[in-house]
Order: structure tokens, then sequence, then C-alpha cells
């Protein structure tokens, strides 16, 4: 007990110094998920037991955002597997990384959970992990509570009989290593019985009555719990930490998923298994941005319609915006947040929680799925990863204490302030700042069509400024036509040109206004692809660049360049220029002349910071460089609302 | 008497019609004025009163200037420039000390300012101080409403003195920030009020000699240091440095129009500091020997740049192409939220020059009393909160203001 006592203090310290706090807890949860490590003994309880946090997020991703689909698969065959070899390292391992049983006991409600970790401990805490990390209010360990529930989920995904068989066999493989303590045989006692209870349906649903009632009732402690193993001495610096660590996971959970790296082949497969889409030939793509999604076309849209009815776990609303985004029907990053917070919405708004289920965890795996989709249907932009983190927020937030109607109603309302909050107002400040950069008589240039600058260009229009407009547009979008058109109908007086002769114009122009897609805490704009080379040629003339972003779509992410994280587009689009049938050079190739043709349609790119004057953002205008204070206060801001 | 008065108002009236005919006289101007006061006696409608203020307390300030100056202030409402200007300078004073007091924030900076060690920005301070202390306000909220009237009063007076700005603004940010002041009885909020502002005061005060001490590490032997003109800040600097005993001499630019490098030469003298003077135009000649320039600023900018004292950039330029350090001595409260992105994005401060010769009026003359440095070409800003790279600044300001 002392020794455990001692080695608890090592993650305490670990916690405080840097942002590790879950790793104890995290460490063997994407283990659990990953069914492609070779060797499980050797490779769990060292893993458990180092301090290196290696962290694979897209199996975790996967396991938690599909929720039912694909993650539980893995996770009893594994076990069984997994297990027999690991019990007799397993025990050690679990003394050094000062597992929670002693705090837990001395909470007192030992025999509710006290069984967890002895017998089914490797199991129960990668699941508990598991769990934590897709609850991020979380706190929640592993209380009995949970694990009646957490079987009957992996159950209900995945209805293989072998599960209550593995915990059984867990059960009784680990008792006689416990055997030493009557503790622990009390603990596998009870752990039989509950894997006996987890069995069957019926009777899981009967243990979740009384699991679950404990479960209501001793939710205010879930801070406790977790944290008083490695804490103990104050609740109150543990219930912090509890917020911190929640906080943690759920930036790292929320990692935007495009980060999957397609080009690796087993995770490329096995996401090519559980999409929706079919994906398109890797082919003809350009080797340098093969680990990019490839870009899915609206031909597959019929298709889609045809499984309507199969993917019945999506939400119609979710649905309909995901087709949006794959038809490219909405563009623009506000258009796209916004419809996607209004569609999950509506989701609440229809969601009802699963008998047996809390609202908190079950709508934040809904959502996951939802989100999951939605990326099929084209990656998410920085913009939806910060409103998707809020969303997730919130719902862990949730006080517990809530009906359900009452939960949803405040969810509902969440999400319209912040879309209140974070853009329409934003926005309207965003206005006010820029509008007082503008004089009369200046030039400004912008580039494809972004919606904050149109506002400004209008609303300085209305505050009577004497200004030209230059609109500079590139081929395969051509979205500047649209901005242009909005502008000479509200009778500004503008000139359109192609990027390729910004260095002819850029002489006359005083102020270059560009939009956003995020903004990374380097201060490296992430915009439409062509921003760059108008920032760039801008700065060479001595131009001020002034870029409008919300400051929602900061992202606290580093990227240096365009190449790590990207998004692809139609590679036909480059390759065709519409109405014009002239230009035909591309066509009629034959199969092995298209094996020399690589077509690369990249969307987006990313601007240094150092051609950037200004980022007017509704803080105010900011220098490049104070981006990361901005983000951190954001992070702080969005948590308390 | 027109000084304060007029600039004020022609601060106000270039606002609105920018467009004042420009007094031919002005522009004519042809003897070399032996003091400030005999220029100051040149009734120039188109000077930034920031600049006249410095000019007082830089240049030689005559004792007749001064009883000027104070009876201006007695007889403020019934200033005799023009019949137009009173009806504009009462409403907005009476406005500033509310209806039914005698008390006027103007009145109580002025009187502040004439100290001449005392920087703008602090006698504004004090001047707000004296704003809450004489306040008959019954509640937080009417108090900050005065509060805020006054400043805004303040800051009418001179737009074009950042410093007042950012102090008003800084002062109206730290004294009434704490939502812990909404749980008090009104009395003991007040009375923490006044002491929250006399600390910022007395903080703002003594930024100078933190400054001073900060700075002490970058002053090495044998360093040669180019100053351009004249800052109190710099000054301190300098004669810290020399009472710690450093080696080090001073190249002094002279500073036209208004030969502030001139002045800050006879301060060092008086130090026994070496000093060199030149002429504005021989900087790229002397960088060269230079070790590091030392500036001061009239604000600070968001962006991390500064505005200061025509010429700072173009003597930033020279010394970042020569791979010089260009070092900012600034205090805390001249941080502005301002972000000028080229030199004519700020308000114009105009000053008048005087050439030596009459200048044809059809020749324009450039009045600009300041320019914008842009935060790539300073090294770094001694303040009163550390030594900062440029980019700190911004950091700092949205702290503090969000």
């Amino acid at each position: 007990m002392d020794a455990r006592r001692m080695s608890r203090a090592v993650p305490r310290v670990r916690q405080v110094g840097f942002f590790t706090p879950n790793t104890p807890a995290k460490q063997p949860q994407p283990q659990s998920a990953a069914p492609c490590s070779e060797s499980p003994p050797l490779s769990d309880s060292p893993a458990s037991n180092s301090l290196s946090p290696v962290m694979i997020p897209p199996p975790r991703h996967l396991s938690d955002n599909l929720g039912g689909r694909t993650a539980a698969v893995p996770v009893p065959g594994r076990e069984n597997s997994g297990e027999l070899p690991t019990v007799g390292s397993y025990n050690p391992s679990e003394s050094v990384l000062s597992l929670d049983s002693p705090p837990r006991s001395r909470i007192g409600d030992e025999e509710l959970s006290e069984g967890a970790e002895s017998s089914l401990g490797w199991y129960r805490r990668s699941d508990s992990a598991k769990f934590a990390s897709s609850l991020p209010s979380g706190g929640f360990n592993l209380s009995t509570a949970k694990h009646p529930e957490s079987v009957a989920a992996v159950e209900a995904k995945n209805p293989l009989p072998e599960q209550s068989e593995a915990q059984k066999e867990q059960a009784s493989s680990s008792k006689p290593l416990k055997a030493k303590t009557t503790k622990a045989e009390r603990r596998a006692l009870q752990e039989s019985q509950r894997a006996a209870k987890a069995a069957s349906r019926a009777e899981a649903n009967k243990s979740g009555t009384p699991g679950g009632a404990p479960s209501s009732k001793p939710m205010k402690q879930p801070p406790q719990k977790k944290d008083g193993p490695p804490v103990a001495s104050s609740i109150a610096a543990s219930e912090r930490i509890g917020v911190d660590r929640s906080v943690e996971k759920e930036r790292k959970k929320d990692l935007p998923p495009p980060r999957k790296q397609f080009d690796d082949e087993s995770r490329g497969g096995r996401a090519k298994r559980r999409s929706v889409l079919n994906q398109p030939e890797a082919r003809n793509r350009v080797e340098l941005f093969r680990h990019l999604p490839p870009h899915k076309n609206g031909t597959q849209l019929p298709y889609l319609g045809s499984k309507f009815f199969e993917l019945h776990e999506k939400h119609p609303a979710v649905y309909k915006v995901g087709l949006q985004y794959l038809a490219g029907d909405l563009s623009g990053g506000n258009a796209r947040c916004i419809a996607m917070l209004q569609a999950f919405q509506e989701a609440i708004r229809d969601y009802s929680t699963p008998p047996e289920k809390t609202l908190t965890r079950d709508l934040t795996s809904k959502i996951g799925g939802f989100v999951s989709f939605l990326i099929e249907c084209r990656p998410l932009s920085m913009s939806m990863g910060n409103a998707i983190r809020f969303l997730k927020s919130r719902i862990a937030r949730l006080p517990l204490t809530l009906s359900e109607s009452e939960a949803k109603t405040t969810l509902c309302s969440d999400i319209d302030r912040f879309i209140n909050e974070k853009i329409v107002l934003a926005d309207k400040v965003i206005l006010r700042h820029a509008a007082t950069k503008i004089r009369d008589g200046d030039v400004l240039l912008t580039y494809g069509s972004s919606c904050v600058v149109e506002m400004i260009l209008l609303y300085a229009h209305e505050l009577g400024k004497q200004f030209r407009v230059v609109v500079v547009n590139s081929h395969p979008m051509l979205e500047g036509q649209k901005l242009l058109r909005r502008l000479v109908v509200k009778g500004l007086s503008c000139t359109y040109t192609q990027l390729n002769a910004i260095s002819y114009v850029m002489h006359k122009v005083t102020r270059v206004f560009l939009g956003a897609s995020s903004i990374f805490s380097n201060g490296t704009v992430y915009s439409t692809v062509g921003t760059a080379s108008v920032a760039m040629v801008a700065h060479a003339f001595r131009v001020p660049v002034l870029v409008c972003c919300e400051a929602y779509k900061f992202h606290e992410r580093v990227q240096l360049d365009s190449i790590c994280f990207n998004e692809l587009g139609d590679p036909d689009a480059i390759s065709k220029v519409p109405g014009r049938v002239d230009v035909n050079y591309l066509d009629n190739l034959t199969d092995k002349q298209k094996e020399n043709l690589e077509l690369l349609n990249l969307k987006y790119d990313a601007t240094p910071s150092d051609y950037i004057s200004v980022i007017v953002t509704d803080y105010g205008m900011i220098p490049p460089t104070s981006v990361p204070v901005i983000v951190r206060g954001y992070r702080k801001e969005y948590l308390l609302i | 008497m027109w000084w304060r008065s007029a600039s004020f108002i022609l601060d106000r009236q270039q606002e609105q019609n920018t467009n004042l005919p420009p007094n031919p006289e002005s522009l004519l101007l042809s003897s070399p004025p032996p003091s400030m006061a005999d220029s100051l006696q040149n009734p120039k409608p188109d000077i930034s009163a920031y600049y006249q203020t410095r000019a007082a307390h830089h240049a030689v300030v005559t004792s007749d200037w001064l009883a000027q100056a104070q009876a201006a202030v007695s007889v403020q409402t019934n200033d005799d420039v023009s019949s137009g200007s009173d009806g504009r300078v009462a409403p907005t004073c009476g406005g500033t000390g509310g209806d039914n007091k005698t008390f006027s924030v103007i009145d109580e900076f002025n009187s502040w300012r004439k100290q001449p060690d005392l920087a703008e920005a602090v006698a504004a301070i004090r001047a707000l101080a004296a704003v809450i202390r004489a306040s008959q306000a019954t509640t937080m909220m009417e108090l900050e409403i005065e509060l805020k009237k006054a400043s805004d009063s303040l800051k009418a007076w001179d737009a074009t003195s950042i410093s007042l700005t950012a102090g008003c603004d800084l002062f109206m940010r730290y004294v009434t920030r704490t939502s812990a002041l909404e749980y008090e009885d009104f009395n003991s909020a007040r009375y923490r009020l006044i002491e929250r502002a006399e600390k910022f005061g007395e903080i703002s005060y003594k930024a100078r000699r933190i400054i001073a001490m900060l700075s002490q590490d970058f002053i090495f032997d044998g360093c040669t240091i180019l100053v351009h003109g004249f800052s109190r800040v710099v000054l301190e600097v300098l004669k810290t440095a020399a009472q710690n005993k450093k080696h080090f001499r001073v190249f002094c630019t002279e500073g036209r129009p208004d030969r502030t490098g001139l002045r800050l030469s006879n301060e060092l003298a008086k130090l026994d500091v070496p000093v060199k003077l030149l002429i504005d135009s021989a900087v790229a000649y002397t960088m060269d020997e230079v070790d590091m320039v030392l500036v001061g600023a009239d604000g600070v900018v968001e962006s991390g740049g500064i505005i200061n004292m025509m010429g700072t950039y173009q003597i930033a330029l020279v010394s970042h192409s020569m791979n010089k350090p260009v070092y900012v001595a600034a205090e805390s409260y001249k941080f502005a939220r301002l972000y000028p992105l080229d030199q004519k994005d700020m308000g114009p401060a105009l000053r008048t020059i005087d050439f030596g010769v009459p200048i044809p009026s059809k020749v324009e003359v450039e009045k600009s009393a300041r320019d914008y440095t842009p935060p790539q070409y300073l090294t770094l800003l001694f303040t009163d909160l550390g030594v900062l790279t440029p980019s700190v600044v911004s950091d700092e300001l949205i702290q503090l203001y969000l």
C-alpha cells in the first residue's frame, strides 16, 4: 500500500508539469482499439508503464466517432487473445502504475467498483479510457455504473457471444493472481458475477438499473473518483485538474481528423471499409499529396441518396448537409459551419436517450458519428472542428441534474449563441474595425470570395466611402465572380482580373483584404489557394495585407507549409474548362498516356505570417504574432460560456 | 492664450472640415526663432497641442508664457480667440465636470500638465483621479459615466496626443475593471477606486525609473548610442548609465524642426557624457560607428511599432539595413490601441516648420510631426513591464483590454 502511495505521486507530478495528466489512463486505449499491434503482452504493459505518450489519434477517432460501426469489433477478440499472456506481466505493471484501487477503497464505494482493475483491470482500464476520452466532463472512472453499460454497449454493437466468455475467462485467469488478498477475491467474485450479468441483454438491462442508480447518484463524485488517486490531498485542486484534463482530452480527441494519412496502407484500407462513400481511385494523384483524402465528387450523390434508408443512424438534417457539402452547394467556412451546427441542433432536438445510456455519453458519440459522416462528404474546415469541439464540451459539461428535455434545450440555445456570438456578431465587429482602415480614394484588392470581405466592402460603401475594388479570381473555382456580381449590383466600382495579372494591378492597390479559412497559432493564414501568392505580391509591392477572420477560426496548430494538411479538389476541374470546347488538349488521352499525367487541384494554401500586416478579428486588429494569445483566451472563454 | 483652445478647436475643425485656408503668414516664417516662446507667439493654427506641450516642456519656457498659460486656465471659458470658439469650448468643458459642478478635468489636467517633468499621460491620470475624488456621484454607475465623460473630454481636448488617449484608456481599464467592486457599498468602492487611481498614477510616475534600471544591461562600456529627438525616458536611461560609471558616447541628431537634439545634447553635456551632434541627414553616414539606436516614443501601437518624432522611421530603416539594434524606451501608458498600416494611416499631427527663408506659397510643406516605425525594424522595447519584443506589445494590450 505504501509503495502504491509512493508511486501514486508520480503521475501527480507529471500532471502538474505538462499536459500528460491523462496519459496513464489514455495509453491503453489506442492499444485496445488498434487490432494491428503484433505482440500484445510486450507492447501492453511497457506501454502503460512508460511515460512516453505514444498516441495514435486515428484509432481513437475510429472508436469514438464511428461509435457503432467499427470500433467495438476488434475489442473482444483482441481481449481474448491478448489477455491471457498479459496477465503475468500485467500485475507488476499495475502496482507500478498504481492503479486507482487504494484511493477508491478509501472513498468507500469499494464493493461497487473495486473489482474493476483487479480482475479485469487491463480490459477495464482500456475501456474506461475510451469512455473517459469520449466523455470529457468525464471524470467517470471505472465505476460499476459504467461497467455494465459499457459491456452492454459493446455488445449492442457487436453481438458476439464470446464477449462474456472473454470476461469470464479474464476473471478466472486473474483470480489466482490476486488470490493472496481477500479483497481481490471479493473483487474477482463480483467481477465474474457482473460479467455473467452482462452476458445477456436482458440481464444487462436489469443490472443496468442498479448500476445506473449509483451512477446518477455519485455523478458529482467522478472527478474526485478519478483524480482521487493521484491527488487525494485536495479535492478542489483535483476537480480543477479534472476539468483541465477533460479539456485536454477533448482537444486531443478533436484534432481534426484530416490528419489521417491516406497513403497509410492499413488505415486507408480501414477507412475505405467503413466509409459510406466509395473512395475514388488513388491513381493519377500527385505523389506529394497522396496522404490527403481524395476528392469525392458529386457523382456519388445518387449512390448516397440510395443509401439513405440504410444509414438510419444519420439524422436527415445531417444527411442533407453532408450531401450539400458533397455536391459543393455549400461553400465558405461560415456557411458550412452554420449549416453543420444547425443540422446538429435539429438532430439534438429529435434525439432521445436510449435506455440505460446517459445523454452526455450517447449524444457525444452520436455527434461523433455525424461528424465522421460529414468528414466523408468533405474534410472539415478548422472552424468546423472548433465548433464541434465547442459543442462536445458543452455536452460534456451539461449538469447531470438536468432532465433530457432541459439538456436538449440548453444545447440548442448554446448552439444558437455560438452561431450568434462567434459568427454573426463577430462579423459585425470585424466590419467596424476593418472599415476604419478604408479611406477615400483607396483601391482595395480582394481575392476569391470571402463573405466577411464582402460585408466589409458593402459596409464601407454604405458609410459613403469612395473607393474602388479589384476582385482577383483564379480558374477552377471562379467564385470571385459571385462576389463581383453582388458588389456591382450594390453600386461599387469594380475591376475584375485573373490571378495571373496580379503583379500588374498591384501597383495601383492601396489595401489588400483577404478572408481566411483558419489562422494557425504561428500566424500562418490558411486560406483559399492563391491567397498566398496575392499576399506575397502585395508584400513585395509594400501594400498592407489585411486578413479578416473571426476568432473562432483560429487554431492552435502550427503549420509551416500547405502540404501536410490540405484538401484536394476535383482533379478534372482543372483539366477541363467549362464552356470552352476548343480547349480540349487533355481530352482523349489513352490510359497509358494518362499514367504520365498527375493532376493536382489543391483547395487551400498557407500564407506565412511575414506577408500579413494585420489580422482583423472580433477582438480587434492584432498582428499575426498575437494569434496564440487569442487562441488561449478563446479556449478559456468558450469553456466558460 | 490662443494656443490651448485654438488648437483644440482646430483639431476638431480639422476633423469636420479639413480645408481651413492655410494662413499664408505661417508659411513665411523667416527669422529663426531664438526661443520657443517666440515661435509660440506666432499664431499658427494647425499645430498639434501635444507637440505644443512638448515644446513647452523641452524648450525654454519663458515665465511670461507660463503666466499666460495660467491666465488661460483661469479664464478658460471666456477665451478671446474668436467668438465661435467660445461656443465650442464652453459646452465641452461644461460637460466634463458635470452640470452642477465647477470642477473641470481639463483645468485639472492643465494644472498637472504644467509640471515639466510630468508626462502628459500621467497628468491625465492624475486629473482623472481628481475627478473621482471630486465626484458627487452616489452610485458606481454614475461615477463610471462621469469618469467616462471626463476621459472622453480629455481625449477630445487633444486628439493628436497618443499617450493622452492611451493613458485615459488604460486608466479606465485599470480602475474600473474588477467586478469585485460591485459587491461593496459605494463609499468603500469609491475609496478603492481612488486608491487604485493613485496607485496607477504612482506606477506611471515611476515608470521612467524602472525603465532606466531595466535598460542598464544593454548599455555597455565603450558603446556609441545614436539618439533621436528628446525623450525624457531616454535622458533618464542615459543619466542612469552615466551615474553607473558607464563609458559611452552619444550621437544626437539635431532633431529639426524643433531642435530637440540640441536640447538633449545640452543635458548630456551637463552630465559629462561625450556627445556629438549630427544633422538629421548624417544618420546613415555615421551609422557605421553606432552600436545601438535608442529612441523614445510618443506612442506604442498594437502592432508593436512606435509612433515617434519625424525621422525615427528612417533611422530605424538605416540601422536595420546595417544590422544595428534599435531600442525603444517607452512607458507602458503609451501603449495605444491603434494599428497604423502605413505612414498616412494616422490622424495628422501638424507642426510649423521654419526653413529660414521665405517659402513661396505654392510650395507645399510636409508638416507632419511624427512618423510610424513598423515593428520589424525595432529590436526591443524597454518598458516598465519589462524588456519586450515588439510582438509582446499586442499581447499585453489584448490581455489588458479583453
